[in-house]
């Protein structure tokens, strides 16, 4: 009767008990799954011969497979032939490297760097050299620990920060309306950002949304951003993906630089050299003199020891190979180059395409847009019938990487999009 | 000008081991000797590229089927199950029983931050026990991870020059619950001294009776005594004893794949429903920071320790190194020994792995820098790896001279 239930009732809390002491771990609990990995995982499951994968953000070649590009495959075997050791490299990275690097962005002769005022460390790839700005940023800088981002943004960029314990807040950027830049509402917002306080930039290619601001646009950004004394932090993922031209888009970069900001800057190869799993970045700073720039540097140093001691070198050389070699030089600029073009012609194609189906949308933006992503202003449901019905998988917010289209395969997507958006 | 936000940086004190090793570089002197720097020379005093890894490099290149395509963000798989193996064997029941996961990391550096930010943010442990002395960077890489509460555990003793194992087992009786403990798998780094298999015994007691969590820095294994399966007994003995574990490999020396940051992070795990999880946890934490690690060196890892006979090859390499330097040692003891210096020397060759604590203070550790270019830190840590047939003696006089003339 009632004494049995009692001991039932105390077996089972000890049990209980049991288990909770017995392992560490019971009390973990499972993380937000990735959105971007299940676009991935359920394109993998799907068996229709047609389906596309919109999602990945990597570049694809016509025949929608991986590119290595020439001037890396000769640059590696240069390396390689080469037999160099594998001593350990300093906590700031391959020195030439860093040098080549800020050089792209700036212009190899620009006066901060021939003048010595810039702090370039080596970084794992771009979010390992934004992992370095924010840590060093959460501790050194003077203003609010808050960084402004654009809406939306990268999703990376927000745990970046907050594991440094920084807040986050937006200012206006996409305008759903006309799929374009929110010029009027950036600077609103921008505006009112409290003085001193750190801004985030996409210089060129913004991602998710593959809207840039135009240079007129920029200078009249800077001018604001100047007068609100807020220090840009710039994100470059794109130099020369973008456009196809490296000067043009470091437009942003130069400007900022050239109208007296100090900025802080990350650098990517992944995209621009394909170099994605090598994970070769930069982390820079523009300080006000040398002996600033020693200084910062010394901190910067103390924060990357802890985090993994010093990077990873083989990335990083082959882009010092290719920024040093005259020739691989101009062959890169030529495959970056290939590599833009290609997705501009896929925009053009895609919209060309959609107007011959009969679409009486606007979709002007998808050239307008740059870079290897498009926000095409599909709506969650029109994306889930597009994925259903047709297996083209993006991500929910109707972004699709346009680097993951193929001649062999633009009619289809044209149709699709047309189907689910008329 | 406007005055500037970062005007009011301070400069950073230098971190030592690479003001040595500047020092050495800057020093001019011919018969300079370089014992600072944490990294394998060979007896010509020249870095040394694995064969096996030059031979896998070229294969690596002549295979148009592989590209730079993104790792996942926890790493190559085919890797970290390899390591994981590697570290614990093959066949040990945690590893039969799929209580062990793995994740690629930035060599053993990137492991210890993954696994001190786990522990830190997810599991919200505080405190952390470290050997006194340990890595340097063991303290920060815990501090920068949000650890509130790190202290030592007594461990070299300075007048015997060897374990301080009544006190090491003092401290780890009274650490609280849940606390992390890092301990060295082999070739403790600075001083050179494990304890004995019995000693690990007991460590265990204590660690199991206090409900201490067990974090293993692995950097050397097979490096130490060039076999693989004896450097990592301490490891395989705490997992087989029950203990739900941590352990961070480095494959930076036995590999000598400094600059490619390859390393392993594994857990050993009581119920495997808590891997996947655990996992999407650890991948939050990586994303955050680097997003997914870097594939060139996991590859050169992968094929060498998936491929029987390059396996084999390596395991000769392991056994060049470590050979080398057990020599090295036996020469610097029988040379003091011989030249009379004062002290006892068997601290030498009882040591093991790259470092030694030989017991020199600062001040004679500076006396040997400015009168003989040799250059060590003022810890009285040498890098047995800098000494070679061609400095040995010059070294031992070095040593002598010091402990002869220069007292505090």
């Amino acid at each position: 009767g009632s004494r049995r239930k009692v001991l039932l009732v105390h077996r089972n809390s000890k049990k209980t008990a049991h288990k909770i002491n017995s392992s560490w771990w019971s009390g973990v609990e499972m993380g937000p799954p990735d959105a971007i990995l299940g676009v991935t995982e359920a394109f993998k499951r799907d068996t229709n011969p047609k389906k596309m994968n919109l999602g990945v953000g990597a570049y694809r070649d016509d025949s929608g497979k991986p590119f290595v590009l020439p001037s890396v495959r000769k640059a590696e075997e240069l390396i390689l032939s080469q037999k160099l050791d594998k001593e350990y490299l300093p906590i700031s990275g391959n020195a030439e490297f860093c040098k080549k690097a800020i050089g792209l962005a700036l212009g190899d002769d620009h006066p901060a760097l021939t003048d010595g005022l810039n702090v370039t460390v080596q970084g794992i790839s771009g979010t390992g050299a934004l992992r370095i700005g924010s840590t060093f940023l959460s501790k050194f800088f003077p203003g609010p620990k808050t960084v402004w981002l654009p809406a939306p943004t990268w999703g990376n960029h927000v745990p970046i920060f907050k594991h440094v314990n920084m807040d986050v807040q937006q200012y206006r950027y996409y305008d759903p309306n006309t799929c374009g830049f929110n010029f009027t509402g950036a600077l609103e917002d921008i505006r009112k950002i409290p003085e001193n306080s750190l801004i985030m930039l996409h210089a060129c290619a913004h991602n998710p949304t593959g809207v840039d601001p135009k240079d007129e646009h920029w200078d009249e950004l800077s001018k604001v951003i100047k007068e609100r004394k807020l220090l840009p932090f710039f994100d470059m993922a794109y130099q020369g993906f973008a456009s196809g031209d490296v000067a043009k888009d470091a437009y942003a970069v130069r400007k900022f630089l050239a109208d007296g900001h100090k900025i802080c800057l990350s650098q990517s190869f992944s995209k621009n050299m394909g170099l994605y799993g090598e994970r070769a970045g930069a982390f820079s700073i523009i300080c006000n003199d040398k002996d600033e720039a020693a200084r910062v540097l010394s901190q910067v140093k103390i924060l990357i020891r802890p985090l993994y001691s010093n990077p990873p070198l083989h990335g990083s050389r082959i882009v010092a190979t290719i920024l040093n070699t005259p020739e691989l030089h101009s062959i890169w600029l030529n495959d970056v180059k290939g590599m833009a073009d290609r997705i501009i012609a896929m925009r053009s194609k895609l919209k060309a395409n959609l107007e011959k189906e009969g679409s009486v949308r606007n979709w002007a933006h998808i050239t307008e847009q740059i870079g290897m992503f498009c926000f095409t202003g599909m709506t969650p449901q029109q994306v889930e019938k597009l994925t259903k019905e047709h297996s083209v998988y993006l991500t929910k917010d109707g972004r699709i990487s346009v680097a993951g289209i193929a001649s062999t395969n633009v009619d289809y997507l044209a149709h699709a999009m047309h189907q689910v958006t008329k | 000008m406007a005055s500037s936000r970062f005007c009011e940086v301070q400069q950073a004190p230098p971190i030592e081991v690479f003001a040595v090793s500047k020092a050495f570089t800057d020093s001019t002197h011919e018969k300079k000797v370089n014992l600072s720097v944490g990294a394998y020379r060979t007896d010509e005093g020249k870095p040394w590229v694995l064969p096996v890894v030059r031979k896998v490099e070229q294969e690596l290149a002549a295979d148009n089927t592989l590209n730079h395509e993104y790792l996942p963000i926890l790493g190559l798989e085919a890797f970290s199950t390899a390591a994981a193996k590697m570290l614990l064997g093959a066949t040990h029941p945690a590893i039969t029983g799929g209580r062990v996961t793995a994740v690629q990391t930035l060599s053993g550096t990137g492991g210890l931050r993954v696994a001190a930010e786990f522990l830190g943010r997810v599991l919200k442990y505080n405190t952390a026990y470290h050997s006194a002395p340990t890595w340097g960077n063991h303290n920060l890489i815990f501090k920068q991870a949000g650890f509130t509460n790190i202290a030592p555990y007594r461990y070299w003793d300075g007048g015997k020059r060897g374990l301080n194992f009544d006190g090491m087992i003092e401290d780890l009786s009274n650490a609280p619950e849940n606390s992390v403990i890092i301990l060295h798998a082999c070739a403790h780094n600075p001083t050179g001294v494990d304890p004995t298999q019995e000693q690990w015994k007991k460590i265990a007691d204590v660690m199991e009776k206090r409900k201490l969590f067990p974090l293993f820095d692995s950097a050397y294994q097979g490096f130490a005594s060039g076999d693989l399966d004896n450097d990592a007994w301490a490891v395989r003995y705490f997992a087989e004893r029950g203990f739900e574990m941590m352990g961070t490999q480095s494959f930076s020396k036995n590999f000598g794949l400094y600059n490619e940051r390859i390393g392993n992070l594994m857990v050993v795990v009581k119920d495997t429903a808590c891997i996947v999880p655990m996992k999407s946890q650890l991948t939050l934490l990586v994303r955050g920071s680097y997003s997914n690690p870097p594939c060139h060196g996991a590859r050169i890892v992968s094929r060498v320790l998936n491929d029987p006979a390059l396996f084999e090859e390596w395991k000769g390499c392991i056994r060049t190194m470590s050979g080398r330097i057990i020599e090295m040692r036996k020469g610097l003891r029988e040379r003091l020994e011989k030249l009379g210096t004062p002290g006892t020397w068997d601290h030498i060759t009882a040591q093991i792995g790259m470092f030694s604590f030989t017991g020199l203070t600062a001040a004679q550790a500076k006396h040997i820098a400015d009168k003989y270019h040799i250059f060590l830190l003022s810890s009285g840590r040498i890098n047995m790896c800098g000494i070679t047939t061609g400095n040995i003696d010059h070294v031992a006089e070095a040593i002598n001279d010091a402990v002869c003339n220069i007292t505090n």
